[in-house]
């Protein structure tokens, strides 16, 4: 059943033209991955979503959360989405949570807007979820400034307020990104099993294929302000059709394996005010023809399931079954 | 907590020390009073009379040393003049200054706040576009001109207000005014930067993101946050209102201690004119130690930083 | 093969903040790390934030002096800082680190910043100097028509390209990189390791590089060190490292890399957080968090010692009851 439905959100910003029509949808329970590189437009797509963008924006298209329309809505409609349906965590935690209050008062905050509890057993609820994200001594330091927390532990507040509001979907904005590696472990670790224990729907924004493929069912891939790719996550791991999400598996040196030359892409992300005519990845594209240079490739169902906007995708002749995960260079 | 605040205090006595020794020396080297009370035409024998009197021939370190030894018995001295205590000469025109520099200062944050909030909120709008035009010319133009232009607007061709004196409320209208266009304009300007830096801040993108109302993110949110940088500036503009007062009170005739202070120091008339330092200096220094004391109720980060000292 | 970089038990502290009390306890950065480079050889140091692996970076190069202990350049002891030798020395280790527009000075174009080093220390000048700029400009990919643009009209790639070709300028031998792919996309992050590998085998430079991605650390290094709260923890050849850890804390990092089309079973959990180096926990500094810690890890620091060939390790658990006999 779907939850949320993205119909051709497009943002600009002072008229340059950041995401150009997505399509996306985030059923009931599922956990979907938005991948991509820096400006290709994956935060946006969500701030624009729950109007969290700067007034310089400029969104139009649609969102809708069970048929409620949230782009052009009024404004309590959508706070009273925020925080409560869709909760949402960010990519510097450390940064994301305000200096001057403490975090058991923050915490409180999403209690009373969308519980409405108050008194003792707000208190009671905002040590109850510290602890339930993994913050030792609960008790005592619901009391403390963000300051006083480390860089992980911070992120665990943060979900910690998301989780307040019992939200159905909560949109994970690059939540790993800016912490150490094996603090990034514990996040992955702690939003999975509170996603298996509350049932509740999650996007996951990152530019990291492997901790997307840890949480998500399903992924799409962003390239320049559209969506280029996007289907299950196995098969699309195994056999990217796309040359852009190829070129992103290719370009992640490997942890086993012999040690081999990286496979780069070429040349850098167009800049969205001299977009090319045609596949905006074109340019990079070893597989592109004159024929992609002038003509852009609609993102299309295709035979396997997956969506895919490509007038040359990547062939991969029949793997063998649960060996060499890699495919065929193409 | 406390030991910082000992030095605080500690370093604010240091500072008024260093002011009221530097205006000790530098009002003994700028002209000899006896010339100046006496008149330039006075027999010797009654200026050499008066100099023994004050104390003025002996060396000037000696002088130092009566004067602190004085001071720390709580002795600020007589004028000159007619011989009155000086400390209670500055005492007496003390509430004419408040009475100006008060309400000037309520005026100020009263108005340049919430203007320069409401301008960062409502950025690139006509308003946020007149308050930055309007706290620019506040700020440039000097308060004599400033007051100059209201004794002529006001007073002289509309004849709605006084233009001097202190008989009525509405004598202090045009000084008032004065007064506070200036730090309006600097309120209005620091507000508004503070306040568009926080409002970008990610903290606050969290607090819309939980689906807090925007009442409650600027409130609850954006102004305790601003409000580290606005007492900064407020510490400043409180320091400076007495000794702004200086300017607009001779405009204005209005007397106050900045009137006090230029006839004093015309005069040199020393006892007074360093009552009055004093009573300056002080004003400054407290204030500063104010925001100092603000910092630590506003931001918990500073109050850690001081617990750990 | 004699060593190119030599250190030898290098310990840096850190004050603590003044207090009217006395002073506080200094914070051992870097706490007794030896190390040897070899010419020609890629090191890899990884670690967590806090574990001093920059801090060792700018004390191998020479920047930072360290507290104690010594670093050894081609035989000959680091001279003192600002020293007439030291400043002569720049011109064969060269540093490169992760933030390239801070680099970069802005005022000036990409030809004249990657030409300074030349001037500085007197290798070139005039069309020598254009010469050998278009020359470096070639070797990191840079094209000739952006030598007169300025940093902020470069992309994140092409600065990190600048900062490097500016490093190669003096033809160094020993290159530090502290995070210099760090904050690029993933795609242009591996234009950049492949530059570097490039540019490493092709002129025979010495580099340490200073990384938390063990994916990009075991792609360019030959040998790597892991860090833990200023100490080295284990240290072996990079094939050896990653496909076989045998630290407790290596094992764990090794497994906190998501690998795509990997679930997250069976992965290791650590408990907790890296301490405060102020507050170095008795015994063994990774013990809190280990999951197989024994009685005597909470009493005594594991040396770093030979646990295989060529490989070095400090853990109570690796070494047998005997040779601690011994």
């Amino acid at each position: 059943m779907t939850f949320v439905s993205i119909r051709d959100l497009k943002v600009a910003f002072d008229g340059v033209h950041v995401l150009h029509g997505i399509d996306l949808t985030v059923a009931r329970g599922e956990a979907v991955g938005l991948v991509g590189e820096s400006g290709c437009g994956k935060s946006v797509t969500w701030l624009a979503a729950l109007g969290l963008l700067p007034g310089k924006a400029t969104v139009s298209g649609s969102v809708t959360v069970e048929g409620q329309q949230l782009i052009g809505a009024a404004r309590a409609s959508v706070e009273a989405v925020r925080g409560g349906r869709i909760a949402m965590i960010f990519q510097d935690p450390s940064s994301s949570l305000n200096p001057v209050r403490t975090v058991g008062r923050q915490i409180c905050e999403s209690l009373a807007l969308h519980r409405g509890l108050d008194g003792r057993a707000r208190r009671a609820e905002a040590v109850r979820l510290l602890d339930m994200v993994g913050i030792p001594d609960a008790a005592r330091r619901v009391d403390l400034y963000p300051h006083e927390f480390s860089g992980g532990q911070c992120q665990r507040v943060m979900i910690a307020m998301a989780l307040a509001g019992e939200p159905d979907l909560l949109i994970a904005d690059e939540p790993t990104t800016a912490l150490d590696a094996t603090i990034q472990a514990q996040i992955l670790d702690l939003l999975s099993t509170l996603r298996r224990e509350t049932g509740m729907a999650m996007v996951f924004i990152s530019h990291d294929l492997g901790a997307v493929g840890a949480i998500c069912e399903r992924v799409n891939v962003m390239y320049a302000g559209r969506i280029v790719e996007s289907g299950d996550i196995a098969p699309m791991f195994e056999r990217p059709r796309h040359p852009y999400t190829q070129g992103l598996f290719d370009a992640i040196p490997r942890l086993d394996g012999t040690r081999n030359r990286l496979i780069p892409i070429t040349g850098t992300v167009p800049d969205p005010r001299r977009m090319p005519d045609g596949c905006a990845f074109a340019p990079r594209c070893t597989k592109a023809s004159a024929f992609c240079t002038d003509t852009r490739p609609d993102l299309k169902p295709q035979t396997d399931g997956r969506d895919l906007a490509c007038f040359h995708p990547v062939a991969h002749q029949q793997t063998v079954a649960g060996e060499e995960r890699r495919r065929i260079p193409a | 907590m406390l030991t910082y605040m000992l030095t605080r205090v500690f370093r604010a006595a240091l500072t008024i020390l260093l002011v009221m020794t530097f205006a000790f020396v530098v009002l003994r080297l700028s002209g000899d009073p006896a010339a100046i009370m006496l008149g330039p035409d006075a027999p010797t024998d009654s200026v050499d009379a008066f100099r023994a009197e004050w104390g003025l021939d002996d060396p000037i370190w000696k002088q130092y040393f009566a004067y602190l030894k004085s001071i720390a018995q709580l002795d600020f001295g007589i004028s000159m003049r007619d011989r009155s205590s000086a400390i209670m000469l500055v005492l007496e025109r003390l509430p004419a200054t408040l009475a100006l520099t008060v309400p000037t200062l309520l005026i100020q944050l009263g108005i340049g706040i919430p203007a320069g909030v409401y301008a960062a909120l409502h950025r690139q709008s006509v308003a946020d576009r007149g308050v930055i035009m309007l706290s620019i010319f506040g700020f440039t133009i000097p308060s004599f001109v400033m007051g100059l232009l209201l004794v002529l607007v006001f007073a002289v061709t509309l004849g709605w207000l006084p233009s001097g004196g202190q008989d009525s409320w509405r004598h202090a209208i045009l000084p008032i005014l004065t007064m506070s266009v200036g730090g309006i304009g600097i309120l209005a300007r620091f507000s508004r930067s503070a306040m568009i830096e926080v409002m970008g801040q990610p903290y606050i993108r969290t607090a819309m993101a939980k689906g807090l109302s925007w009442r409650d993110v600027v409130w609850k949110h954006a102004l305790p946050n601003a409000s580290v940088p606005i007492v900064t500036i407020v510490g400043f503009m409180v320091g400076s209102l007495i000794a702004g007062a200086v300017v607009v009170e001779s405009i204005f005739s209005w007397p106050g201690i900045g009137r006090l202070l230029i006839v004093s120091v015309s005069n040199r008339d020393l006892a007074v004119v360093q009552c009055l330092l004093l009573v300056i200096a002080s004003s400054m220094v407290i204030a500063n130690l104010c925001v100092d004391f603000a910092y630590g109720l506003l931001d918990p980060r500073l109050r850690a930083k001081t617990t750990a000292h | 093969m004699s060593a190119l970089l030599q250190a030898r038990d290098l310990v840096r502290c850190y004050e603590g903040p003044k207090s009217l009390f006395g002073k506080s306890p200094a914070v051992r950065a870097v706490d007794g790390v030896n190390l040897t480079l070899r010419p020609g050889e890629t090191l890899g140091i990884v670690g967590e934030s806090g574990s001093g692996k920059s801090t060792l970076g700018r004390m191998l190069l020479g920047i930072d002096p360290p507290t104690s202990g010594t670093v050894a350049f081609d035989g000959e002891a680091m001279p003192p800082l600002q020293s007439p030798r030291w400043r002569a020395l720049r011109a064969q280790m060269q540093l490169v680190y992760q933030d390239p527009l801070a680099a970069l000075d802005r005022r000036l174009t990409i030809a004249d910043q990657i030409g300074e080093p030349l001037e500085i220390h007197r290798l070139a000048k005039g069309a020598e100097r254009s010469e050998r700029v278009r020359d470096l400009m070639a070797q990191v990919g840079l094209r000739q028509d952006q030598g007169d643009r300025y940093p902020h009209e470069l992309s994140g790639g092409q600065r990190q390209r600048v900062v490097i070709a500016r490093a190669l300028a003096t033809s160094p031998r020993l290159l530090v990189c502290d995070e210099p792919v760090s904050a690029l996309d993933v795609s242009i992050q591996a234009q950049v390791v492949n530059l570097l590998r490039d540019l490493q085998e092709s002129h025979g430079i010495a580099m340490v590089f200073i990384s938390h991605d063990l994916k990009v650390v075991r792609n360019i290094c030959d040998h790597v060190a892991v860090m833990y709260l200023g100490r080295i923890v284990e240290e072996a050849s990079s094939d050896e490292i990653f496909a076989h850890p045998l630290h407790p804390y290596t094992r764990a990092l090794v497994s906190s890399v998501p690998i795509p089309g990997k679930p997250l079973t069976g992965r290791i959990l650590l408990k907790g957080e890296p301490p405060n180096p102020a507050q170095r926990p008795a015994g063994c500094a990774f013990h809190p968090r280990c999951g197989s810690a024994k009685p005597a890890c909470h009493v005594a620091a594991p040396p770093l010692e030979p646990v295989a060939l060529a490989r070095r390790a400090a853990c109570h658990l690796l070494v047998s009851p005997q040779d601690h006999a011994a």
